[in-house]
């Protein structure tokens, strides 16, 4: 079928087992799961021998639980009946639902078996494997059948001359496979996945040493000129010479995929349990292995052999890194747990510790902080990145959680509370409900031994205060994301002067900043009062401002640099000063009227989306925000491969990617949504809403009021829709999605467990959900329910880039920064109803996980910043607004050209 | 592989323009409208069964035809009650559909095992096409202008190949893929001999068994060295939003996307409404038509289906309006009717564009 249209995919291999498994560049490898096969395991080939297709179905599972995203299952054993055994198999696993979920491989040297197990399977599986080796004809009968049975198809590089094994050899097979496949059997190409070889290194024999070079540079070749297909391997194969040394083995195997995988190949038979990371590996280890297969001296298998034994495993099956920190002493390997953010031991290890010391409180005090203080220092040294201290500090906690019944009861005994370095009270004020940097920053202060009182978000003031009494504590840390937040922090401020409190007050979160701080809130409280710009600083001020040594100076800087902030504002020149709002009404964006016509809505009015499906949403997730939450630096997705935080980037994205498959599978959360389409035409400033017969809504927007040249509109969005006196029939659109409904079970398990790295990476993924949601839902405004863009085919990078036609600013930002009109945009959505969206009294979206805003067709409507207002306009929109100019200005706060007070 | 060419082009051809132009319409249910006519064990049986064997077929009357009823056995109506079948034909085709499903939904060896029919198989499905398209040809000389197409209809059959009938063995199967493709072949053989325009693979509980009849079609298919357009039609069981196999619709895409089909969609088990997502899911991932044919809403407590014509065509309308159809009807529980009401909400909203698979989205 030929179309002619932009409604275009990508083409990629999709798989299925009970679920679909779409195999797209995020994915960068594909574990296929290999215990369940009889030529590589011993154990399962004796359960099959033996009829014990229960245990070898616990197999099957154990695979997929530990990550494999495909199960290769081959029953080549010369004492079994193979066609038998396959069909016994593959039906007793297709009646297990979290087994099944995941496409099978069909592998077998035998046609036969191949066919008796396709004939077994209702989703797209895949068949290892094919080849030429008995010439062409067979070869295309076979592929014909293949796809005749919906399935993908593993070639191998082998001929009617023999298996490949020189790079070039590689590179020729699978080119004419391939054209043979494309060209002449109609094969979709991406259902092809080559396996050019992977034979042993380091055997003793000269001719063997370029075998990985070989593989990784074919795979390079054919991933560049064979558009759309895949490069697997048997990986175990590469590292034969080696049997029996478990250990080494391992380590060739990771560093093998580690050049691999760059070079393109992307699927794998590994065992899916996991294997070490390459910057774990001992890095004289590391150094010879890499020499053996990069091929990079002569003597490189000797000089891999003379260190070989050092590494040998008493059990021979331990992977090297964890072996080899597990034989030091125990405090030794609760450092070892805390740095590497390992939890799988940390119980016994902290028994153990406990035994051997006077007080609990000496496990913490002891090997505890110490661990926690290498973290720390690496952090600051920029050497440790925060997803890790999060992962850190979630095995300090479940230490922490394991001592605490003994520590009460020490306490009980001796009235011993042990020591901290302070006590800090933490909250996200009253009308905001956003916490991840919040908790971010109590994660790193608790890795620093600070007592970290959390009262969670939208706490009033007094209770605040109140807490901070009752705890005696020696700071409070105050959080906050919307701007009217800022209004409420320099409330506390004041609150805290006035109660007479003398604890130094800590202010942070995504709108505050160092001047709104100088400005706005410290002036009010004379207690220490300092900003903290993120997580990284949050240590080294709260250490700072603890310490009798250190807050004398650190508070005379700060006191110093403030001063100068408020001076520097105060003696801002002329050159910023604002037009009238007479004079910037005058100069609004003409929207063309006379002879511009709006386009109608396809779908005039509300549609609801209930538990909307949140798989399509990935797809329009932008990852950099994401990584910023984590501080770490850098676009996506380039930012993978960065050299300072690449590593940590990819580990984050892995875990990313792994818990919103799970939270999509398992639908943790879901996403609802309402969106509107209204006729509408613009008066003056604002903009008249028919959404029913009733009375109109009117939308109060704000306009620039910056000195301009005449030809740059001062921009009001208003001006995007058609004045009511031109007679042009025009529309608005609004919308309320979110993605966090039901979020709250989950957050409860993961904070009940300790773990403050899964709770803030699943309010993280919420967050870009929402944000996807809210994209997706916007395309799909201009495509169908405003359908002005019928045709519109944008790729993610260009909906992120915003090259479409049309806006969506949200109440609160910067076009519309007026907090309160998103009180009018849910009353036409009836938002609360069909979204479970509620609004705080500050105008925070609950869930946080939630985007509102309004939408605007007009080809020249654009994203701007409004800027600071002169009293003017404060004045012209309290009366707009019904308000009086105090309530006008406390609103506008951050926006205010002048000082109100 | 390479497409063979059309079996019957002209026809073909006007199919495509068709679905090009406008949606579709599939016509609604028969169970449904036979249930009226308050047939009994002799209506069943007719003239030619009425002794009780097959009277055209003396040699295989041995005992156990005596003793079974046939009454229910709706696709033998085809050879007992013909007139009946070919009103209900009309009375969709006067009601707006552009095609008819033949009525052989359980004209395959498996299912008329049940009745010892299996004799019957290819005759029905040769009849049910050969009817079915006697009515198109009818109204199309009526209304010139409006091709009419005939869907040969492949039930899923009352085996399931990947799933245990035995809850103490969940390794067993009662039926293979070579046995349903060997009943699967027979029924098409009659479908094609009868002059069905489209084969349509529906009602899909489990997707082994579809797979089993798409390899026979294609096997039919190098057979007559031509091919027909394949529509294929899963089955949402309920609103955990899988198949009865456990697939999800996405999974469900993947494991036929490979036969090539004219579309794919969903029918039966539910009703629009309930359908809605996992027809999104296929409109939005499909590069072939999306077809849907729901049930007038679930069943009341009496078991009838009770979404009027026009709370079904609202909803349809609806569908429409997203972009998802190309073809749209009825299953359980519709009547011409409703087909008019779908018909006139759906008539002048644009069809679907099937997507593209493009080149790799470079990330």
């Amino acid at each position: 079928m030929t179309m002619d249209n932009d409604n275009t995919l990508p083409r990629y291999t999709r798989l299925s087992g009970l679920e679909p498994l779409v195999i797209t560049p995020d994915l960068l490898f594909i574990n296929v799961g290999e215990r369940t096969n009889v030529t590589g395991s011993a154990a399962f080939k004796k359960m099959i021998k033996e009829g014990r297709f229960e245990e070898a179905v616990d197999v099957a599972r154990q695979q997929v639980a530990s990550g494999a995203q495909i199960i290769d299952i081959n029953m080549d054993e010369g004492l079994i009946d193979s066609e038998a055994a396959m069909v016994r198999f593959i039906n007793l696993i297709s009646s297990e639902p979290d087994i099944a979920r995941i496409p099978v491989m069909v592998d077998s040297s035998k046609w036969s078996v191949i066919e008796a197990g396709l004939q077994c399977l209702q989703g797209k599986g895949v068949v290892n494997s094919i080849s030429m080796k008995e010439g062409v004809e067979t070869f295309i009968e076979q592929a014909k059948k293949v796809q005749r049975y919906g399935a993908a198809v593993v070639v191998m590089a082998f001929d009617e001359v023999g298996q490949a094994d020189t790079c070039a050899r590689k590179v020729e097979i699978c080119t004419r496979a391939y054209r043979i496949l494309v060209d002449e059997v109609g094969f979709p190409p991406e259902d092809i996945i080559f396996d050019p070889n992977i034979f042993a290194i380091a055997t003793g024999i000269e001719e063997h040493n370029n075998y990985a070079v070989d593989f990784i540079e074919a795979t390079r070749i054919i991933k560049q000129t064979l558009p759309h297909c895949h490069v697997s391997g048997g990986v175990s194969n590469v590292s034969f010479s080696f049997r029996g040394n478990e250990p080494v083995r391992q380590a060739i195997h990771a560093v093998f995929l580690y050049h691999a995988i760059r070079a393109g190949m992307d699927m794998g038979i590994v065992n899916a349990g996991g294997l070490p990371i390459v910057d774990d590996l001992d890095p004289d280890l590391r150094e010879r292995v890499e020499d053996v297969v990069l091929n990079r001296r002569d003597d490189a298998t000797e000089r891999l052999l003379e260190i070989a034994d050092r590494y040998k495993s008493r059990k021979g099956e331990a992977v090297v890194e964890v072996h080899a920190w597990r034989e030091q002493h125990v405090r030794e390997r609760l450092k070892h747990a805390l740095v590497h953010g390992i939890d799988q031991f940390i119980d016994e290890d902290t028994e153990e510790v406990r035994q051997l010391s006077t007080r609990p409180l000496d496990v913490i005090e002891g090997p505890l902080m110490d661990g926690m203080n290498v973290v720390g220092d690496l952090f600051g040294a920029g050497k440790m990145f925060l997803p890790q201290v999060v992962k850190s500090a979630r095995v300090m906690k479940k230490a922490v959680a394991y001592l605490l019944p003994y520590i009460e009861e020490e306490k009980l005994r001796s009235g011993d509370v042990g020591k901290t370095n302070g006590k800090i009270i933490m909250a996200t004020v009253k009308g905001d409900v956003h916490d991840i940097g919040k908790n971010i920053v109590g994660v790193v202060l608790r890795c620093n031994n600070f007592d970290v009182v959390d009262l969670g978000v939208m706490v009033p003031t007094q209770k605040i205060l109140d807490a901070a009494r009752e705890e005696k504590a020696d700071m409070i840390g105050l959080s906050g994301l919307i701007t009217p937040s800022l209004e409420e922090m320099s409330h506390v401020a004041k609150e805290m002067q006035r109660q007479g409190l003398e604890i130094p007050l800590l202010i942070g979160g995504a709108t505050t900043s160092r001047a709104h701080t100088a400005l706005k809130i410290e002036p009010h409280y004379k207690s220490p009062t300092v900003w903290v710009k993120d997580a990284s600083r949050a240590v080294g001020v709260a250490q700072s401002l603890i310490s009798k040594d250190l807050i004398d100076d650190f508070m005379t800087r700060i006191r110093h640099e403030y001063a100068e902030i408020r001076t520097r504002h105060k003696d801002r020149g002329p050159g910023k000063k604002l037009v009238t709002l007479t004079h910037a009404r005058g100069q609004a964006f003409n929207g063309g009227w006379d002879s511009y016509v709006p386009p109608a809505p396809v779908k005039p009015g509300l549609t609801v989306f209930d538990d909307y499906p949140l798989q399509s949403l990935v797809d329009f997730i932008d990852w950099t925000p994401f990584f910023s939450t984590w501080e770490l630096a850098g676009n996506y997705p380039a930012i993978l491969d960065d050299e300072i935080v690449g590593v940590q980037a990819r580990e984050l994205y892995k875990d990313a990617r792994n818990m919103l498959r799970k939270l999509i599978e398992e639908k943790w959360i879901s996403a609802r949504g309402v969106i509107g389409l209204w006729p509408a035409n613009s008066v003056g400033d604002d903009v008249e809403v028919r959404a029913g017969d009733g009375k109109p809504t009117l939308l109060r927007f704000l306009r620039q009021q910056a000195d301009k040249p005449p030809e740059r509109p001062d921009f009001c969005l208003a001006d995007f829709v058609a004045p009511k006196a031109s007679k042009v029939a025009d529309w608005i659109g609004g919308f309320a999605v979110t993605a966090g409904i039901g979020i709250e079970p989950h957050l409860e398990r993961f904070e009940k467990d300790h773990d403050d790295y899964s709770s803030i990476l699943l309010k993280a993924l919420a967050d870009r959900l929402a944000e996807a949601f809210a994209e997706h839902m916007h395309q799909r405004v201009r495509r169908e329910f405003w359908g002005y863009a019928t045709d519109e085919g944008l790729a993610n990078d260009d909906l992120i880039a915003e090259k479409y036609v049309g806006i969506r600013p949200a109440p609160g930002y910067p076009a519309c920064p007026e907090h309160t009109e998103k009180g009018t945009l849910f009353d036409l959505l009836d938002a609360e109803k069909n979204t479970g969206i509620e609004l705080t009294d500050s105008f925070a979206m609950y869930p946080a996980a939630a985007v509102s805003g309004w939408y605007f067709s007009h080809p020249q409507s654009q994203y701007f910043v409004v800027g600071r207002v002169s009293k003017e306009q404060v004045e012209d929109y309290a009366k707009r607004k019904g308000w009086t100019v105090e309530v006008a200005e406390r609103w506008l706060a951050p926006l205010l050209d002048y000082d109100p007070e | 592989m390479k497409l063979l060419p059309w079996l019957n082009p002209s026809r073909a051809n006007a199919l495509l323009d068709a679905l090009q132009q406008r949606i579709l319409i599939i016509d609604g249910a028969m169970g449904t409208m036979i249930q009226g006519y308050k047939l009994d064990e002799d209506g069943y049986r007719g003239e030619r069964f009425s002794q009780g064997y097959d009277g055209r077929h003396h040699h295989v009357h041995d005992h156990k035809h005596h003793v079974c009823d046939l009454k229910g056995n709706n696709d033998l109506l085809l050879l007992t009650q013909p007139q009946i079948i070919q009103a209900v034909h009309t009375a969709y085709l006067e009601a707006g559909a552009d095609l008819l499903e033949t009525n052989t939904f359980n004209a395959t060896s498996i299912s008329q095992a049940d009745y010892h029919l299996e004799h019957i198989v290819y005759e029905l499905n040769k009849e049910g096409a050969r009817l079915a398209r006697e009515c198109c040809d009818a109204i199309e000389a009526k209304v010139p202008n409006k091709p009419r197409f005939v869907i040969g209809v492949l039930g899923p059959t009352s085996r399931t190949a990947s799933i245990s009938p035995d809850v103490n063995d969940p390794g067993y199967r009662n039926v293979k893929f070579d046995e349903l493709g060997e009943t699967y072949r027979e029924a098409m053989r009659g479908l094609i001999d009868g002059g069905a325009d489209i084969i349509m693979v529906e009602t899909i509980f489990d997707t082994l068994n579809a797979k089993a009849a798409l390899y026979a079609i294609e096997q039919v298919f190098d057979q007559r060295g031509a091919r027909l357009p394949v529509m294929i039609s899963g089955t949402i069981t309920d609103r955990s939003g899988r198949t009865l196999s456990g697939q999800t619709a996405e999974a469900f895409l993947y494991s036929m996307r490979h036969a090539r089909p004219l579309s794919i969609g969903l029918n039966c088990a539910l009703g629009a409404k309930d359908l809605r997502p996992h027809v999104e899911t296929l409109s939005s991932l499909a590069d072939c038509y999306v077809s849907t044919h729901p049930n007038a809403g679930l069943p009341n407590a009496f078991g009838e289906y009770d979404e009027t014509p026009e709370e079904m065509a609202e909803t349809i309308r609806e569908f429409a309006e997203a972009g998802f159809l190309n073809l749209v009807g009825g299953c359980c529980g519709t009547s011409p009717a409703h087909i008019k009401a779908i018909a006139d909400a759906v008539a002048g909203i644009a069809p679907r564009v099937p997507v593209a698979y493009g080149i790799e989205k470079v990330a």
